[in-house]
């Protein structure tokens, strides 16, 4: 089977029932994509399938409908996204675990909503759970990284 | 300390004598410095100048051996090496280090003794003193009980300074300037005619000269780096999706597993059949490994599934079945037989209360889960001679001692890589499952295997916080709280957890009454004891253990009492309280908040907490509203003392972090048991705090106490009472059993 990880095909030779994520972190390797609950009540695993934040956890391999992208098609170290740039301007991470399913979640809500109020940010947001309680600072950087978007 | 000393001495009479056979060793074998075991496997060239600095041709390595489970205390640790070795940390290589001797925690074993940690008289210290070298001797390195700045600050800075000097020696021996008309920066000792010598140039001569310790450290007043704000070193890692876990551990010919351990925690199997799962794709083999079974497959999920598909016939443990009998165990267990400790005992209790009006109340606290967002995991390659292991561990000593006992190989050659944690909360403290995961690979030697517990065996199979109950009496008069007689009954967290992974110390358990019996009030008569209830269960350390359930008994009983009295819940506090950083806490909150009273208008409520956990005092004010769907947390103002803040940012994103767990777990969490298992096995019926329903905070650090303590638990402790206390000023309902949600419901 075919996937389009990040803008490269991948063959992956898994089950079809195999949940997207272990196909990514198992099978390719990719471990920035990861496994808190599988039942998807915490959103650690969230990727974007066609632009749209999904839990992978909960999509069969042989359910996927799109391309696929995980936070490395957002930017890196060396090339950072807004979001990650504020993610590190207000030091969001603490154990940092839950970080890339949040900013994925965070990309998702930017995409559909530039300007996004408390009150958006608590509706999009609010799946992904941070153990480490660093909720205020998400919501700092949220509204810091749509900031910066709007400007660029 | 003024009125506040009548902590009773009993408990040191029994405590000491068996510390005393420490020092039976001699001054001399207690004092000596611990070698320095990076000096074992250098190579020609390269300078271990202390235990925490090891500089070679090709760069600058710091051991940080505290475990950063997210706390940021890697980046701490680092930052207090730099500030005195005038070195950019984020060019360096951090190392955690092998488990050793030199990186003993002493801190974490005095803070277990039955002093609250604002008691500086003579007995107390010299216990305390006793106990740190015990903890030295044992070379026990824990990461726990908030105590690696508190325990380390000095160390690493003078390691920092020493490294430092040594450097600067060499570089006077190879030009003949002398050391005093050297200066360093930023990795260079620099002439006077400002020619720069790089410290990795000086490694080959710096390990041939004694290290230069007597060295003074750097006042706060030239500190470029320390308490001004910094980024943690592994944030952008952490916001790019590159900080690697011990779950992404991928080696060479790795295989994965799973294990299925009996859902009665130690019941044991009376058969199973492993058929099914073998039978199933990807799957190598079934072993068994403690508590059950384990399947090792060429996948996790393919480990996950098999795991299920096994067919055990487990037995039963020994511990009650339900949640209402071990209730019944605990309530049972508030006798005189199970009496443990009376730490406080000030005034007279029964005096006051005969002839007076007596306010009485049960509090009651429940199992709770860790429940670190990374599900517990490691990997073990087991060779004939070797075991090599990649974990995230809080008792890195422990894993290597286990390792060798299970496999037989000598703990010399156990070689750990020690991993940054998605979250412990005191899970770590324990090593099951490290254990399994030893015994795994030694199945299949040659190979390394990684072991990943489901999120379902991660909570079925925690050592969860213990249950914990409370009964207070008291009586006020004249507006003034007079009395405060407070039982706590749980089962002994030290018998447990100690007995697990260290030694059971003898005398009372001090952590069963944490957060009651040390808290610097002066109530003129004043009593709290401890009762230890039958074990029911393996338990564990969940963050700011015993004071996370006592804490809430002791303030929401003291708020009954000052609102018995009439008296404002701020001003009476004050009143009673007898300790100067104590104090200033809550005048802070007071101040911060714009306090006037605990009503704040219709549908609305103000709640207040203050509690001495860790060596910090941190009180905090909670606004609460009510809303059509529920109470909704507004705002949190908190504040705290921990001495000196080195690490700001960071220092704030743990009050707040701590008060969230607090708050969360108030709320909406709770093990309960049927069958002995655990009900609650994934977030779904676990779910803490979510985003939506977060507060906003207002924090400050007043940074006037005279010690250094820590902050990754303080502020866990007096949230759940503010909260209590808010919804109380809101509602008129007092919320005497956690959590909060089997009572009201919240936005």
């Amino acid at each position: 089977m075919d996937l389009t990880i990040n803008g490269t095909i991948h063959t992956v030779n898994l089950p079809d029932d195999m949940p997207l994520l272990w196909a990514l972190r198992d099978g390719l390797n990719i471990t920035s994509v990861k496994y808190g609950c599988g039942i998807a009540q915490c959103g650690a695993c969230t990727v974007h399938i066609d632009g749209e934040a999904v839990r992978s956890c909960q999509v069969a391999l042989g359910d996927v409908w799109g391309e696929i992208k995980t936070i490395e098609a957002l930017g890196t170290p060396d090339a950072l996204h807004a979001i990650q740039r504020a993610w590190i301007d207000h030091q969001v991470a603490q154990c940092g675990y839950c970080q890339s399913g949040q900013i994925m979640q965070a990309a998702d809500l930017l995409s559909r909503n530039p300007e996004p109020s408390d009150d958006d940010i608590d509706a999009a947001m609010s799946g992904n759970l941070c153990r480490c309680g660093t909720y205020p600072r998400i919501r700092a950087a949220v509204h810091a990284a749509a900031s910066a978007m709007r400007e660029a | 300390m003024g009125r506040v000393k009548n902590i009773a001495r009993r408990s040191f009479l029994i405590g000491s004598a068996a510390i005393l056979g420490g020092v039976a060793f001699g001054a001399w074998f207690v004092t000596r410095p611990t070698p320095n075991p990076l000096l074992d496997d250098l190579a020609e060239g390269e300078a271990a100048l202390t235990p925490f600095v090891k500089i070679t041709a090709d760069g600058i390595t710091l051991i940080v051996p505290r475990a950063d489970v997210g706390q940021g205390i890697a980046s701490t640790q680092a930052m207090l090496i730099a500030e005195e070795l005038d070195i950019d940390p984020a060019t360096v290589t951090l190392d955690p280090g092998q488990p050793h001797q030199a990186y003993f925690n002493g801190t974490v074993a005095a803070d277990g003794l039955s002093f609250p940690g604002w008691d500086e008289g003579f007995v107390a210290e010299t216990v305390r003193d006793l106990m740190m070298n015990v903890a030295r001797l044992s070379g026990s390195q824990f990461t726990g009980g908030s105590s690696s700045t508190a325990d380390l600050h000095e160390t690493l800075r003078r390691a920092g300074a020493t490294a430092r000097e040594t450097l600067k020696a060499a570089a006077a021996a190879r030009t003949g300037v002398p050391r005093a008309d050297l200066r360093t920066e930023d990795g260079h000792v620099v002439l006077p005619d400002e020619t720069r010598i790089p410290y990795t140039e000086l490694a080959a001569e710096a390990a041939g000269i004694e290290p230069v310790t007597d060295v003074p450290l750097r006042p706060a007043s030239e500190w470029t780096r320390l308490g001004k704000p910094y980024q943690r070193l592994d944030i952008v890692a952490k916001s790019t999706g590159t900080q690697s876990y011990g779950i992404d551990v991928t080696l060479p010919g790795m295989l994965y597993a799973a294990v299925r351990a009996n859902p009665g925690r130690g019941g044991g199997m009376a058969s199973y059949s492993p058929d099914a799962a073998l039978a199933m794709q990807g799957v190598r083999s079934v072993v068994e490994v403690d508590e059950g079974l384990a399947v090792i497959a060429d996948n996790t999920w393919f480990a996950f599934k098999a795991a299920e598909a096994l067919q055990v016939d487990w037995l039963p443990p020994d511990y009650p079945a339900s949640s209402d009998a071990m209730w019944q165990a605990l309530t049972d267990a508030h006798a005189d037989e199970f009496q443990n400790s009376r730490l406080r005992d000030d005034g007279d209790v029964e005096a006051a209360l005969s002839g007076a009006k007596v306010i009485e109340a049960e509090y009651r606290s429940p199992f709770l889960a860790h429940a670190a967002l990374e599900p517990l995991n490691a990997t073990v390659l087991v060779e004939d001679d070797a075991v090599t292991i990649w974990t995230a561990t809080q008792v890195p000593h422990v894993v290597r001692d286990a390792a060798a006992e299970v496999t037989g190989i000598d703990a010399a050659n156990v070689i750990l890589h020690a991993l940054p944690a998605g979250g412990s909360f005191g899970r770590r403290l324990d090593h099951d499952f490290v254990v399994q995961a030893i015994q795994i690979a030694a199945s299949m030697p040659g190979t390394p295997i990684k072991t990943t517990w489901s999120r379902e065996e991660d909570m079925t199979h925690d050592f969860p916080r213990p249950l914990h109950m409370s009964r207070g009496r008291g009586a006020v008069a004249d507006g003034r709280v007079l009395a405060c007689d407070l039982d706590s009954i749980s089962p002994s967290l030290i018998a447990s957890w100690f007995g697990r992974v260290f030694i059971v110390p003898p005398g009372p358990d001090a952590m069963l009454v944490w957060g009651a019996f040390d808290q610097p009030y002066a109530i003129p008569n004043y009593r709290v004891t401890g009762y230890a209830a039958p074990p029911l269960m393996p338990i564990g350390s969940w963050r700011s253990p015993g004071a996370c359930s006592n804490s809430f008994f002791h303030e929401s009983f003291l708020s009954e009492l000052i609102h018995a009295a009439g008296a404002d819940p701020l001003e009476e506090r004050l009143r009673l309280i007898d300790h100067a950083d104590s104090r200033r806490v809550l005048e802070a909150v007071g101040e911060m908040s714009n306090w006037s009273g605990a009503d704040i208008g219709p549908g609305r409520g103000r709640g207040i907490a203050f509690a001495y956990t860790h060596g910090v005092p941190v009180a905090e004010v909670i606004d609460v509203t009510l809303t059509e769907r529920g109470i909704r947390i507004d705002e949190v103002w908190i504040a705290a003392d921990c001495g000196t803040v080195f690490d700001p940012v960071n220092a704030e994103a743990q009050l707040t972090g701590a008060a969230v767990y607090g708050l969360g777990h108030a709320m909406n969490c709770e093990l309960t048991y049927d069958n002995h298992t655990v009900q609650q096995t994934n977030f779904d019926a676990f779910e803490g705090m979510r985003l939506r329903q977060t507060p906003k905070f207002h924090t400050r650090l007043l940074g006037q106490a005279e010690k250094v303590r820590g902050l990754g638990e303080p502020a866990t402790a007096p949230a759940a009472p503010a909260l209590a206390d808010a919804i109380f000023a809101a509602t008129g309902q007092r919320l005497r059993e956690m959590p909060f949600n089997r009572s009201v419901d919240f936005a």
